[in-house]
């Protein structure tokens, strides 16, 4: 059998020609088309200022956070399959997952420790970006979309501590709304809150939980904001980012 | 001691014991990258000479195909080795069911936030709780519009910006990373500062009387209107004293730094600066002093 006579009629097929717009010899002008004719390819410019690839310039903090943040709606999805936002069901559903799904331990592990790490990477990516000084011009608006980020990754990592439904979950959640009672204004222990007639039953803290207590309501909300609000927000931030970092004319190095 | 190791090695603090060896980690290697760089400044190189002057010589540019790609791709291999190792070897934690009349002791919200919650030690919730959140988001979103130093672009220095990175420094390596640090490991029982080596001793009680500003030092009661208008000075004389002096002084008026910043520029700046030294100062404040409160008054204390 000719492997090269077969190989030959298979890329010229119609079927082939299709799908892959461009031969794969490893030359200058397949090295464009390969970024050029893939959609997630295509997220990258052809060429890249070389200070790009250096690990000690960038030390790969965003993409590793991007990374993350798709290893997190993949396994997230995943869990999604087997957990109910309910009060009566959802601690359940993670002992169910730890003890009789299969891989089930291995998914939520790998879930709860790419999100604790997206935290750190993404407060490194900060922390680089200021020490390479890449936020001066032209980059200011997207060091302000990168501190927005930030707070929507916490926020992210917050909502779902509490969807576990267990003590840890449930008093960190606790802890962390009790300070909303004390916003200036909104809450009804926070200053002048009184003036304004708040209440346990009508403050802000309210509104975030649904209730006056971490209970049914909140799991809900938390679920929501979680699984589906605050990932959509994520993304369209990130394709923001992601743009102007090319808009800016790619990686920041020495003019 | 051996406790000290348990709350090391508690699945959920693992991630900021890793984050410590990281921070330490990049902090040394900004620090070498910028010394190389300044001294090679002061020997009389050009910018772009002085960083990474090893590679001089090549291309500008680089295709991503096949540089960035294979880059991008065996990290996302090691990242999922990675994670695999640490998910086979460590369990997400579980507790009892959640239960509302069941109070721990310590109760903790997440680990990113216990500097804030570490905070609330000195100042009220609303401050700690709400003010200060919204302070570092807007702060760091203003960066680049007060840090208008067009040096240090895209490279490491520390002597063509020592300001800014000082300031970034004592704010991310102090105020949150550290804060988080004692939040997590030296916080036990009632919020009570144990060492490592002390039990997390749950009746445990520390005396401590607290004294507000103006008994402290002005001997007037702080809940009287002569002590509310005290603390109400001390409060709004510390953000002029913090922002004004600098303005008094001719060469710094008409130094380079600031014809560069605008008047404007300064006060924003100078006022989050107030803002963020007022932190230290309340905890000094309380730590050596045991003052509780600078500003006593009906509606909220300060
Ligand atoms: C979900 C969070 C984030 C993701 C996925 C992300 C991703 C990225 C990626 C992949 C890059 C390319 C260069 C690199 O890897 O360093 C980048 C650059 C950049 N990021 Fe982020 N980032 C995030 C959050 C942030 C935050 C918190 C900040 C700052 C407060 C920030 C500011 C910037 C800036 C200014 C650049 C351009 C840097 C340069 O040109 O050298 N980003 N980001």
């Amino acid at each position: 059998m000719d492997v090269d006579a077969l190989k030959k009629e298979v890329t010229t097929s119609q079927l082939w020609r299709s799908v892959m717009r461009h031969d794969l010899e490893d030359n200058p002008r397949t090295r464009v088309l390969k970024v050029m004719s893939n959609l997630f390819m295509h997220l990258h410019p052809v060429r890249i200022p070389r200070f790009g690839l250096y690990l000690k310039h960038t030390w790969c903090m965003g993409g590793i956070t991007f990374f993350l943040f798709l290893v997190l709606t993949v396994t997230g999805t995943l869990l999604m399959f087997y957990y109910h936002p309910v009060k009566e069901a959802a601690y359940a559903d993670i002992k169910y997952l730890e003890f009789d799904v299969p891989f089930g331990m291995l998914l939520r592990n790998m879930h709860r420790w790419a999100a604790h790490a997206m935290v750190i990477s993404v407060w490194l990516h900060m922390y680089r970006v200021f020490m390479t000084g890449s936020y001066k011009p032209p980059r200011e608006f997207n060091w302000v979309v990168g501190v927005l980020l930030l707070t929507l990754t916490m926020l992210l990592s917050f909502t779902g501590y509490l969807l576990t439904d267990d003590q840890l979950g449930f008093w960190a959640v606790t802890v962390g709304t009790n300070m909303a009672r004390a916003t200036p204004l909104l809450g009804h222990e926070g200053p002048f809150g009184d003036k304004l007639g708040m209440t346990p039953y009508n403050d802000i803290r309210f509104a975030m939980l649904g209730g006056s207590q971490v209970a049914g309501n909140a799991l809900l909300r938390a679920y929501i904001w979680h699984c589906i609000a605050l990932p959509l927000i994520v993304a369209v931030f990130i394709s923001i980012h992601f743009w102007r970092v090319r808009k800016d004319g790619g990686i920041s190095a020495p003019q | 001691m051996h406790q000290f190791w348990e709350i090391i090695s508690k699945a959920d603090n693992v991630p900021i014991v890793i984050m410590l060896v990281l921070v330490c980690f990049f902090t040394w290697l900004s620090f070498r990258e910028a010394l190389k760089y300044d001294r090679a400044r002061a020997e009389g190189k050009t910018v772009k000479q002085a960083v990474y002057a090893e590679e001089a010589g090549f291309p500008e540019r680089v295709a991503v195909w096949p540089h960035l790609v294979r880059q991008e791709f065996l990290v996302a291999i090691g990242v999922t080795i990675f994670l695999m190792l640490w998910s086979i070897a460590l369990d997400a934690p579980l507790e009892e069911l959640a239960n509302p009349n069941v109070t721990p002791n310590p109760s903790k919200a997440p680990w990113y936030f216990l500097g804030l919650q570490e905070l609330l030690v000195y100042f009220d919730p609303w401050i700690a709780g709400v003010m200060l959140p919204n302070v570092i988001v807007v702060g760091l979103m203003a960066i680049p519009y007060i840090d208008i130093n067009p040096k240090g672009s895209g490279y490491y220095t520390l002597r063509e910006r020592p300001l800014a990175i000082s300031i970034f420094l004592f704010g991310f390596l102090f105020l949150w990373v550290l804060m988080v640090c004692i939040g997590t490991f030296a916080r036990g029982p009632g919020w009570l500062w144990f060492w490592p080596w002390q039990h997390w001793d749950v009746h445990r009680v520390v005396a401590e009387t607290n004294i507000d500003f103006s008994d402290k030092f002005f001997g007037v009661d702080s809940a009287s209107p002569m002590g509310f208008w005290i603390g109400l000075a001390a409060v709004a004389l510390w953000f002029p004293a913090v922002m004004f002096p600098p303005l008094l002084l001719p060469s710094f008026r008409r130094s380079e730094f600031f014809q560069r910043l605008g008047i404007v520029r300064y006060l924003v700046f100078s006022s989050l600066l107030a803002t963020m030294l007022a932190t230290p100062v309340k905890m000094i404040l309380r730590i050596f002093l045991h003052v509780k409160y600078i500003w006593v008054t009906e509606w909220f204390n300060v």
